[in-house]
């Protein structure tokens, strides 16, 4: 897979590494594309659209998720067109909808102008972005979640709902999920947003088990209720 | 054991037995019996049938066939006579000893005949029904001929004769080719050139196994022109997949059939299990150097599947969603190997092409889509069944001419094409041609197939509601602007037809419908707009009726439409007692009135009054 290619990204000519994403190559030339499924170490999966850019020429140019779609030889990428932006925001607008209480996607609609909520409010707080199943899977070999359901039943839990016995608690699905951060952050009052997330229910961990936590982060809230 | 037919010497032998053991003076009562005529009681038709055949001077003159179905699923159950062609609708089991002995003299009952409504005429043939003379039923036509269940049948009827074509000729490139000059796209929605798909495929080399798949999850509501070439005709999409193979150089083929159709699956099985017999299909097929091997899997009850790479998925035993692509199936498929994956129908024209030759096939049809197309014309139209028709008829000829136009004095307001994915058309502009082109010019799409006619009792903010509904439950909820944007277009359409809409949600309406096109991974999500993208750019003015004025012009949204008794009313009662809620009053004999408190609106007094007395208001 070694090799170079050339394709435009925003106008730049540009001469990138075959076998990158378009996303890759993007954040390489400093072209910031925001995302919320993607992760380092983790393989692409496309989910959460954010990262649409354009490819092709008008009027045969498309959207594809830049996370997925490897570079190819003469391929013309804009990744802030006004289709792409217009794009972007309504699913930050759809995002925020749902997940209000998650600061990752406020800060995004935020960064990206969205100053009205034209939907109905919802509380979601997952937006099964998928990276704590492939973080169980891939990093923790553990494979202890996974989807189950489709369409607006769709959900993330262990089979049967009861607790995995290939799980070790070692909070891995916590730490990368962008909707839930709040939990994480909450002893730093400043970045939590409404303190709600104490009340989740159910908590990500089953009370009685925190004490075999391997938590490397900083205090997290399973933490704060396991004192009291 | 070597299989019977180890040679193709030998399986023209036997063909040509086959077709010279046909009885010329003997005649053929034909059951149309697929999965909807055995639902309209085709079964006890066999039945009464078989006990006819115990007397012999019936049995010595009439032989009676099974096959799957003849398409007109109005007039089911339908018996068939062959040689003539006479046609007999909706028979009813006390009748079938008096059409035995009819048949077994040569004669026609008149009064079982069809009549025409428009002219009070009975109509004897088959093929002089107003249904079937606008047809060109190349892939259906077969279905009476066959007997599903007995290889002998299909080979008596030239099957598998294009196949043996294919090997004798001995050049897989000349098949590619071949399929290409035809002009053939796939019938499954998108309408892919199959030739080039082929050429694609045959390409990949140096890996070891090369799939070739029969894409028959199909799931669009209303649609089951696939399920009927499965039942009827099982072993020309066996053929097709074999020329597939032969042209390819595929290892492996699998047929993924909806667990749905149990029929079609029991038909599928029969079809395998009697080609492995003969020797059609296996190792060493027909004595030559060509092997392949075809398996069912049955899908699990997902829409989704019936999108290739989560059809792909399922096939490999996992959860069906789909991935994005690059890579196409073409290279990396099931297990990481090259997959060709073509819909029922595709595989149905394949021994067509061969045995008629390209050129000829392309002869049906228009420039840019060859052949025929099977539709299933369903709705509020008076001919409900499977019609197969070139490409390049106009919208009017099939609803119309074939259909029989709307019932009941209704008018027609538009046809939906192309099952969730697709979008309204509206009468004004039903002198569009049907081809791939065309239709997705006027926004919506050739789909599978399913052709739904609606006329002005339909509300089509409702339709729309439908389609968002289905799509909603079926997104495999993957990306996320199918899973929240069918969500949240279902919300919105919801609104409206509650009398809950404004104005400014039309425009976000919209606005999501064109986002939700332009990112989502699958074509689920990107046709997932179709329905209310076509029916805002048609019928705005419908939905405006709504938000705006708070009334339903079609009287089917609950929230915007009230029923009330006119002076029509005979005082019969019949109203009253049909009303779940007793929301009716009134003395007999006098005009009856409606309690509006307690009325659910279901409409069961309007449907039972005789007087046309009940309106919506």
């Amino acid at each position: 897979m070694n090799g170079s290619i050339h394709m435009t990204l925003n106008g730049l000519e540009v001469s990138v590494e075959t076998g990158m994403t378009i996303l890759d190559a993007a954040r390489f030339f400093g072209f910031p594309i925001p995302t919320l499924c993607h992760m380092e170490g983790l393989s692409p999966y496309g989910a959460c659209r954010l990262c649409v850019v354009e490819i092709g020429d008008a009027p045969q140019s498309k959207l594809v998720s830049s996370c997925t779609y490897p570079v190819e030889e003469g391929l013309i990428v804009r990744t802030a067109s006004a289709r792409v932006l217009r794009a972007r925001k309504m699913i930050l607008e759809l995002l925020l909808a749902s997940c209000p209480q998650s600061k990752v996607i406020q800060d995004l609609a935020s960064e990206h102008d969205i100053r009205q909520q034209r939907f109905r409010q919802e509380h979601e707080d997952c937006i099964l972005c998928g990276l704590c199943v492939r973080m169980c899977e891939e990093q923790m070999m553990a494979k202890a979640i996974g989807f189950r359901g489709r369409g607006e039943k769709r959900s993330i839990g262990t089979p049967f709902d009861i607790h995995s016995e290939v799980c070790r608690l070692c909070g891995g699905c916590i730490y990368v999920c962008p909707a839930c951060q709040l939990r994480c952050t909450y002893t730093e009052p400043d970045k939590a947003i409404c303190g709600g997330c104490v009340n989740i229910s159910p908590p990500c961990v089953e009370k009685d088990s925190y004490d075999d936590m391997m938590c490397y982060m900083a205090p997290c809230v399973a933490c704060e209720i396991k004192k009291d | 054991m070597t299989p019977p037919l180890n040679s193709l010497e030998v399986f023209k032998t036997f063909q040509q037995h086959l077709a010279n053991g046909r009885k010329a003076d003997h005649r053929t009562i034909v059951v149309s019996a697929g999965a909807c005529g055995l639902a309209s009681g085709a079964q006890k038709l066999i039945e009464a049938l078989q006990a006819e055949m115990h007397d012999e001077d019936s049995a010595a003159r009439v032989a009676v066939r099974v096959t799957g179905c003849h398409g007109f699923c109005e007039l089911e159950p339908s018996l068939l006579v062959e040689p003539e062609g006479t046609f007999y609708p909706r028979v009813a089991v006390k009748q079938v000893s008096r059409l035995v002995k009819a048949v077994a003299c040569g004669e026609v009952i008149n009064d079982l005949l069809w009549t025409d409504p428009d002219t009070g005429k009975s109509v004897a043939r088959m093929e002089d029904l107003p249904f079937y003379s606008k047809q060109v039923r190349k892939i259906m036509g077969r279905n009476e001929k066959i007997d599903p269940v007995r290889v002998e049948s299909y080979i008596e009827n030239g099957g598998y004769a294009a196949l043996v074509k294919v090997l004798e000729r001995g050049d897989p490139g000349w098949v590619v080719e071949e399929v290409a000059r035809s002009g053939l796209r796939g019938r499954g929605g998108a309408g892919f050139p199959t030739g080039v798909k082929w050429r694609l495929l045959a390409k990949q080399s140096g890996r070891e196994h090369k799939f070739l798949v029969c894409n028959a999850d199909e799931g669009d509501p209303g649609a089951y022109m696939d399920r009927s070439i499965l039942e009827g005709n099982p072993h020309c999409i066996l053929e097709g997949m074999l020329i597939g193979a032969y042209a390819t150089g595929a290892t492996q083929g699998i047929l993924y059939i909806r667990n749905e159709y149990p029929l079609a699956i029991a038909h599928v099985r029969t079809a395998l299990e009697q080609a492995y017999e003969q020797g059609v299909l296996g190792n060493h097929i027909l004595g030559t150097e060509f092997c392949f091997d075809i398996q069912i899997v049955q899908g699990a009850g997902a829409f989704v599947c019936g999108e290739e790479t989560a059809l792909i998925r399922s096939i490999e035993g996992k959860m069906g969603e789909p991935r994005q692509r690059p890579p196409f199936p073409i290279e990396q498929g099931i297990h990481g190997e090259p997959t060709g994956i073509n819909n029922v129908e595709t595989w149905a024209n394949i021994p067509l092409i061969i045995l008629e030759g390209a050129e000829n096939y392309a002869g049906t049809g228009t420039s840019g889509s060859a052949g025929t197309k099977v539709f299933s014309l369903v709705g509020k139209i008076k001919n409900t069944g499977l019609v197969e028709v070139p490409m390049g008829i106009t919208i009017r000829e099939i609803v119309y001419d074939i259909g029989g136009g709307a019932v009941d004095g209704a008018s027609i307001k538009a046809v939906q094409t192309g099952g969730p994915s697709g979008g309204c058309i509206p009468v004004s502009r039903f002198d569009l041609p049907i081809d791939y082109d065309s239709l997705a010019k006027a926004g919506s799409i050739m789909g599978s197939g399913g052709m739904i006619v609606m006329d002005n009792h339909t509300c089509i903010v409702d339709v729309a509601k439908y389609f968002m509904g289905f799509l909603k439950d079926e997104s495999c909820g993957k990306c996320y602007t199918c899973r929240k944007g069918t969500q949240r277009m279902y919300e919105i359409l919801e609104d409206i037809t509650e009398g809950r809409g404004r104005k400014e949600q039309l425009e976000l309406l919209e606005e999501l419908a064109l986002v939700v096109k332009d990112t989502t991974m699958c074509g689920l999500g990107q046709t997932a707009a179709n329905p209310v993208l076509s029916t805002l750019r048609y019928f705005r003015e419908e939905y405006l009726e709504h938000i705006k004025n708070g009334q339903c012009p079609a009287g089917v949204c609950k929230a915007l439409i009230s029923y009330s008794i006119n002076e029509h009313c005979t005082g019969c009662g019949v109203c009253a007692s049909n009303c779940p809620t007793e929301a009716i009053a009134g003395e007999r004999k006098e005009r009856h009135s409606i309690d509006a408190s307690k009325c659910i609106k279901c409409g069961n007094c309007r449907s039972a009054c005789k007087f046309n007395a009940v309106e919506v208001v």
